[in-house]
């Protein structure tokens, strides 16, 4: 039975004495980190191809449609087809593109993402690297993908690539602001940057459950998630890849095994930030019992990630998309006042001298008032938007 | 051994690339081994047991300032033509400056007395640097905020639409 509580960190145990009987250190170590990598990176390839699955499913049972159901039990190997598809297609490459960052741009969108994983905490005792500096890294990461996609609107030498590629840069810039004050906010409360601790801060109470962020700063969350739909280029903020807007924004120029690469990067990435939200302000792999069992913690994480994901999801098939001056006004007029009052009403409370329940009562109720207040505004605004453009302005 | 052979590698590697940014032709490329350098100069930083301004100079470094280099030469497309020289008539004066100078930083480098400690780095620098940011160097920060405030306000200015 105690095998069994922490199954995962036993097996690799198990695992690491056994080798250390026969392998100098240096070899077990090195061993230990390919292996570790590998899982990781055959774990997310497995997840995204599920995920691709889940994203068809729920879209279709929303557009009232039943999705894939020819391909292997449920439509689960589509996914499958659609790879082997895009593997047969000719890699065409346009007259006058820059060749080297033409083919350079697919990988080094992936890259980051894929690094990304390295950090986040799966389990309690299940992560890839516990830095110290978790939260710093994640976004240095999410700042590289930005050029690459640069690179790859520009080099394809077309005009529409061009345009779509400096307004997904123009977007991602500026959602990302939002999106890093609201993780700051979190690292505040939790006093450390590494991702562990975070989630580590986030326990103890009633089954583990009443830290979580998202009960302590929902504005925060909100703010966050917003802004993570925005970097992961999905509606109603995907009017840079829309087939009816762009026809696929900065990569039209990109064919067959190139193209499944940005395809890769925009599942992955979906994945990640659905993660990293899990991490910092769902709880991660707390919730009841885990300290008890901690195999428990990865079917907890697994379950909020997948939770998010297809929340995700669910707005995709029931919003509409914004035109390119209404996103980058909602960021900077909207989102970004909005984190810095919860980042500035976090960096008070904390410092108050009462017990911490009491400081997350306070900060719970001054987040509500704050949204209210927020929406109260905004709902003005579009009131008299609304009545100009009834009188013969525009909005 | 093993931190002698990475430092030996990764210096290489900046050095080589910087070669690269000021010889190769074509601007683009040019760049493209500019972001390599930086970050080469980023893993230098982590052997040094610095992550966190590791970290920062990617996020910097590469994440803005070579971003926005990169946005600069695209917009500007006759720099992307192969066929202009990258050095001009000048190239004499030049290499005698270049020497002098080379001179000059080899004699200031060599006869610093560099100081060392013995002591290990702090496991845990970031909450270090945050009490010496706001407590012994507040000035110096305050200063920088508002000289990137002021920065972001007259690129504002500039490039605002003229109101009719």
């Amino acid at each position: 039975m105690n095998f069994v509580s922490d199954l995962f960190r036993n097996i690799g145990i198990w695992f690491h004495t056994w080798l250390s009987g026969f392998l100098p250190s240096w070899a077990v170590l090195l061993i230990d980190y390919v292996l570790g990598g590998i899982i990781l990176l055959v774990g997310i390839l497995v997840a995204v191809l599920f995920v691709i699955w889940v994203e068809r499913k729920v879209v279709s049972r929303l557009q009232d449609r039943l999705g894939p159901n020819r391909v292997g039990p449920w439509g689960l190997f589509q996914a499958v087809a659609d790879v082997l598809k895009l593997l047969t297609k000719e890699l065409t490459t346009p007259d006058g593109a820059e060749k080297i960052s033409f083919n350079l741009a697919p990988l080094l969108v992936v890259f980051p993402t894929i690094m990304i994983l390295a950090v986040i905490p799966w389990s309690q005792n299940i992560i890839g690297s516990d830095l110290n500096i978790g939260v710093l890294y994640i976004v240095a990461l999410g700042s590289i993908g930005v050029m690459a996609t640069l690179m790859a609107g520009w080099s394809s030498n077309n005009k529409y690539a061009l345009l779509g590629g400096f307004r997904v840069v123009a977007q991602l810039l500026s959602y990302e602001i939002p999106m890093v004050l609201a993780m700051l906010s979190v690292v505040l409360l939790g006093g450390t940057m590494s991702m562990q601790g975070l989630v580590e801060a986030q326990g103890g109470g009633f089954l583990n459950l009443p830290y979580w962020r998202v009960f302590v700063i929902p504005l925060g969350f909100l703010v966050y998630f917003i802004s993570a739909l925005a970097e992961m280029e999905r509606t109603p903020f995907d009017l840079l890849e829309a087939d009816s807007e762009i026809v696929a924004g900065f990569f039209i120029e990109y064919s067959g095994m190139k193209f499944a690469w940005f395809f890769l990067a925009s599942y992955i990435n979906t994945v990640l930030l659905s993660a990293i939200a899990t991490t910092t302000f769902l709880g991660g792999w707390q919730g009841p019992f885990v300290q008890r069992a901690p195999v428990l913690g990865i079917f907890y994480f697994a379950a909020k990630t997948l939770l998010v994901i297809v929340f995700i999801f669910w707005i995709r098939g029931t919003f509409p998309r914004f035109r390119i001056d209404q996103l980058m006004g909602f960021a900077w007029k909207v989102l970004v006042p909005l984190a810095l009052i919860v980042l500035l009403l976090v960096a008070v409370v904390v410092k108050l001298p009462v017990s911490p329940l009491v400081q997350q009562a306070i900060l719970f109720v001054s987040n509500i008032a704050v949204l209210l207040a927020a929406l109260g505004l905004l709902g003005r605004r579009l009131r008299v938007a609304t009545e100009r453009q009834r009188l013969g302005g525009r909005i | 051994m093993l931190l002698q052979i990475l430092f030996i590698v990764f210096s290489i590697a900046v050095l080589g690339l910087a070669i690269l940014t000021v010889t190769v032709r074509n601007m683009f490329h040019a760049s493209l081994t500019l972001v390599g350098s930086l970050f080469g100069v980023a893993a230098l930083y982590i052997l040094l047991e610095a992550e966190f301004l590791a970290v920062v100079q990617v996020m910097v470094y590469v994440g803005a300032i070579a971003t926005l280099i990169i946005f600069a030469i695209m917009l500007s497309r006759n720099i992307m033509r192969s066929d202009i020289r990258s050095a001009n008539d000048q190239w004499i004066e030049g290499l005698v400056a270049a020497v002098l100078l080379f001179i000059v930083l080899g004699l200031v480098v060599s006869r610093t007395g560099w100081q060392t400690v013995s002591a290990a780095a702090p496991a845990d620098a970031i909450p270090a640097i945050g009490s010496a940011l706001v407590g012994e160097y507040v000035i110096p920060f305050e200063v920088a905020s508002v000289l990137l405030l002021v920065g972001m306000v007259g690129a504002i200015i500039i490039a605002r639409e003229r109101e009719r």
